[in-house]
């Protein structure tokens, strides 16, 4: 052992161990950190995916969450945990000859669904388009046009939000089941279950998935309080977020909340379900197209024309 | 066999200035990945230059192509078993360990990657819910878990028997050598489905990507291989024949051609056919709307490709063994550029509304990649320190001294 | 007796009969003179008619009317008419304190969409069903309808340009701290 000690370098021995013991207070002192991010106590850790949760254990969970987030955002708020009715699946309608691009939808959305401000999160994106031969030219459309007024001469306007697809492809492929369709067609996603890998993101045809890169930045004074589970209540850093048919409204029989900002009127909002609803009628007399119907996703969010 | 192993474990911690000081600064390159780590952790993913518009980078590109290396492995045990070439049935052992190195790297880049980190048990059966059969990525932990347990099952019981003093028998071992055949080439496929079947992707949504997965995985992993069964013999009293190293080369010759052929393919395809959906390749090899960020970068990784392919086709040029390194590492660098940045990035852009974001990873991302690039070089160095003394045999003989 | 009980019973049978067809033909009538067809919305906004200048009867009354088409210079200055003014002018749509139809029928100004459906017919079926115009209320229940004016000026309906709200920030300008 002596003999193997003399011929041993002895910085060189004693580094490895020093740097080990430093590695280890790190990676100890990491794991004292880490806790901000998937929540204090213990139960948050192993609380279950919302769909296995009974209706007691989902009244505790949203008792803990409301506490968590009023300590967290220094607001009081309600989470709802209402249930899709029966007999209902939500379509959408957007009329292409009203739309002026105001961005108004945007901004109603994100103050009624408690987006991040700061990273800058929005769940709706307006392309502009050319009018002209090319129709739905994605490559040459914008999406941060800033003229003084709109609409401009010669282009028309867009709105993209995640198209409640019946054959969803984002459901598809998360590895939790952290995303799910809704019996009244919503696609939703459990904000504690997400593990952030972002594949969903990828398998998202119409960019409609949002993803908290950083913990969401939101003025308790600009904090909607009236919140669903599945909807608007404030999430975390490194889940993926997008538009919910504004569930916590459209359950309660209103409508989205961008549906009623509209100045113009572009948006219709219904049940598919119901022969009477404006949905279908608009379905049966307009011309209705969906985005990128070739990948058979199947959306629910109808674009056409009333003039 | 204990006393073997315990042995070999001592050696872990011995060796020359050389060895203690490639092991500090490996330290110390994972020092650093792991204090970015910390300010990732703490801030989110926003210190990376990933956003929702190109939501998968560097990790993800890193990881694609550690899982090329880690089923490259494969390409040694083939001849070595199958056509019972005996020079290469000696260094299946190293190509095994590698193996098991790069799946640590690939487990590694996708864990940094996630948002929430500690949720990871969610993707467990029964106490998690997994989402299997629908979804890749579960058939990837899956398939890559299996991997790791299978190569490290086989390297234990390869040392075992090396350090009772006996041969590795292929009697215990050939059911598990035979899986990882199919079981090295599911793991790149299934890594390429998972792209694959993204409709919303038309760069990835090509059937011919998980052939390329495969070529481009068997060309890089030996080319690698190539390198560190050198260094080996250099530093350590293992010999290693020419023979299997030239062999390696040769079928390395063979997939890079392959490669080759099936990229020449894709660009026919996209470029005559001329859809919008061109436009990605076009975006990396002739840049899009004035974009061209990956262009220089592009055409480096086909010349060195070319090259390399060339280098190794002619036997009496790879056979020299300075050419040989070079071809090694020009493949390295060509395919790790093909394969990480050149194929994630072009996924997303243009994005699926046609926004064109030119990403780059930031100066964090960069840290933390090398600190796992570094761990897995510390793991296979250790990996190498701990059975190369039982490989050759020296601790069974009675030590001299006291 | 019992003759004189069936009597008065078929009396007023007959009476109920008579009213109860009465009543579903005088609204028929009414439907056909109004131009409505089908269910009309049941919760609407009533637009207010300018404030300052209703009811009109209160200057119409002791004013003789003058209809000849002509640029008013007395009166109503600030009322820009652009809207088919090549074809029509005030009297054309306005009488009194109501509206009149093309028919000559008059409307209240509670029911001025009528008035606006008779050129804008296919708008009109649309708006009935709900499809035209800004959506509010409740999409399973009490659906909330403005009538045109609400929204569009009579007089000048061309929506004016808006400014938009800004633009979303670029991937590149979303920083960590």
């Amino acid at each position: 052992m002596e003999e193997n000690g003399r011929r041993r370098n002895p910085l060189g021995l004693k580094l490895p161990r020093r740097t080990f013991i430093k590695g280890a207070l790190l990676g100890l002192g990491s794991a004292a950190l880490l806790p901000g991010q998937a929540g204090a106590a213990w139960e948050a850790f192993l609380q279950k995916n919302f769909r296995e949760m009974s209706d007691a254990e989902v009244r505790a969970v949203i008792a803990r969450l409301e506490k968590e987030a009023a300590g967290e955002w220094g607001k009081e708020i309600k989470i709802d945990a209402s249930k899709a009715k029966p007999g209902v699946k939500f379509g959408y309608g957007l009329d292409l000859s009203r739309c002026i691009g105001c961005r108004k939808c945007v901004y109603a959305c994100t103050e009624e669904n408690n987006q991040s401000r700061t990273p800058q999160i929005h769940w709706i994106t307006v392309l502009r388009f050319a009018k002209g031969e090319k129709w739905l030219d994605l490559e040459n459309s914008e999406k941060y046009y800033n003229p003084k007024e709109v609409p401009e001469e010669g282009f028309f306007y867009l709105p993209v939000q995640c198209q409640q697809c019946e054959n969803p492809p984002c459901v598809k492929v998360c590895p939790t089941k952290a995303t799910w369709k809704e019996p009244d067609g919503i696609v939703v996603i459990d904000y504690n279950w997400c593990i952030g890998c972002r594949y969903c993101m990828a398998a998202c045809p119409y960019g409609a998935r949002r993803f908290n890169w950083a913990r969401p930045g939101i003025k308790a004074e600009e904090i909607n309080p009236d919140t669903h589970y599945l909807g608007n209540r404030p999430r975390y850093k490194g889940v993926v977020e997008k538009c919910t048919f504004c569930v916590q409204r459209t359950r309660a029989g209103k409508y989205p909340a961008c549906v009623e900002v509209c100045p113009v009127g572009a948006r219709k909002f219904g049940n598919l379900l119901d022969p009477e609803s404006e949905i279908r009628y608009l379905i049966k007399n307009k011309r209705v197209f969906r985005l990128k119907e070739d990948l058979n996703t199947e959306p629910k969010f109808f674009y056409f024309f009333a003039t | 066999m204990i006393i073997v192993f315990l042995k070999a474990l001592k050696r872990v911690f011995q060796g020359d200035v050389r060895y203690y000081a490639w092991v500090a600064f490996l330290l110390t390159v994972i020092g650093f990945g792991v204090s970015a780590y910390l300010r990732q952790a703490d801030q989110g993913l926003i210190v990376t230059a990933m956003r929702d518009q190109v939501s998968w980078g560097f990790y993800i590109a890193n990881f694609t192509f550690l899982v090329g290396v880690a089923a490259a492995a494969v390409l040694l045990v083939i001849p070595a078993y199958l056509y019972n070439f005996k020079p290469i049935k000696e260094i299946v052992l190293f190509g095994e360990m590698l193996a098991i190195a790069a799946v640590v790297m690939c487990i590694l880049f996708v864990v940094i990657d996630m948002g929430q980190p500690l949720r990871v048990w969610h993707l467990l059966p029964l106490v998690g819910t997994m989402n299997f059969p629908s979804s890749l990525l579960v058939w990837d932990v899956i398939v890559l878990n299996g991997y790791l347990l299978i190569n490290v099952l086989l390297v234990l019981y390869a040392l075992a028997r090396l350090a009772a003093g006996k041969e590795y028998k292929l009697a215990l071992g050939l059911p598990l050598i035979l899986l990882s055949i199919p079981w090295a080439i599911s793991i790149h496929t299934v890594t390429a489905f998972l792209y694959n079947g993204l409709s919303a992707r038309p760069f990835w949504n090509a059937s011919i990507l998980a052939p390329r997965f495969l070529a481009s995985a068997f060309c890089s992993g030996p080319a690698i291989m190539l390198i560190l069964l050198q260094v080996i013999r250099k530093l350590t009293r293992v010999e290693i024949d020419n023979r299997a190293i030239f062999k390696i080369a040769e079928l390395v010759a063979y997939t890079m051609g392959i490669n080759l052929f099936l990229l020449g393919a894709e660009v026919f395809k996209e470029f005559y056919s001329g859809s919008v959906h061109a436009a990605p390749l076009e975006y990396l090899y002739f840049g899009l709307h004035g974009k061209a960020q990956l262009v220089p970068w592009m055409w480096t990784a086909l010349a060195f490709n070319v090259s390399a392919f060339f280098i190794f086709l002619i036997p009496r040029w790879r056979e020299n063994l300075l050419l040989l390194n070079i071809g090694a590492i020009l493949i390295f660098v060509g395919v790790y550029i093909e394969k990480g940045l050149g194929l994630i990035v072009p996924g997303f852009i243009p994005d699926a509304l046609g926004e064109i974001y030119e990403y780059w990873p930031s100066a964090t991302e960069g840290m933390i990649a090398a600190g796992i690039w570094a761990l897995g070089a510390l793991l296979y160095t250790i990996m190498i320190k701990f059975s190369v003394p039982i490989y050759t045999g020296e601790l069974l003989k009675k030590p001299a001294r006291g | 007796m019992k003759r004189l009980v069936f009597l008065i019973m078929a009396i007023m049978l007959h009476g109920i009969f008579l009213m109860a067809s009465s009543s579903t033909a005088a609204t028929d009538a009414q439907e056909m003179e109004n131009g409505k067809h089908g269910d009309l919305p049941r919760f609407l906004v009533p637009s207010a008619a300018s404030q300052e200048n209703f009811p009109c009867s209160r200057c119409h009354n002791f004013r003789t009317a003058d209809r000849t088409k002509r640029k008013l210079t007395a009166y109503h200055r600030n009322i820009e008419l652009k809207h088919a003014e090549d074809q029509r002018w005030c009297y054309d749509c306005h009488e009194g304190d109501q509206l009149r139809l093309q028919n000559g029928k008059l409307v209240a100004f509670t029911e001025s969409y009528v008035l606006c459906g008779q050129c804008h017919g296919t708008i009109y079926r649309d708006w009935k069903a709900g499809i035209h115009g800004k959506r509010s209320g409740e999409w399973d229940g009490d659906k909330l309808y403005r009538v045109c004016a609400n929204c569009h000026d009579p007089h000048k309906p061309r929506f004016r340009a808006i400014e938009p709200k800004q633009p979303p920030m670029k991937p590149s300008d979303i920083k960590d701290r």
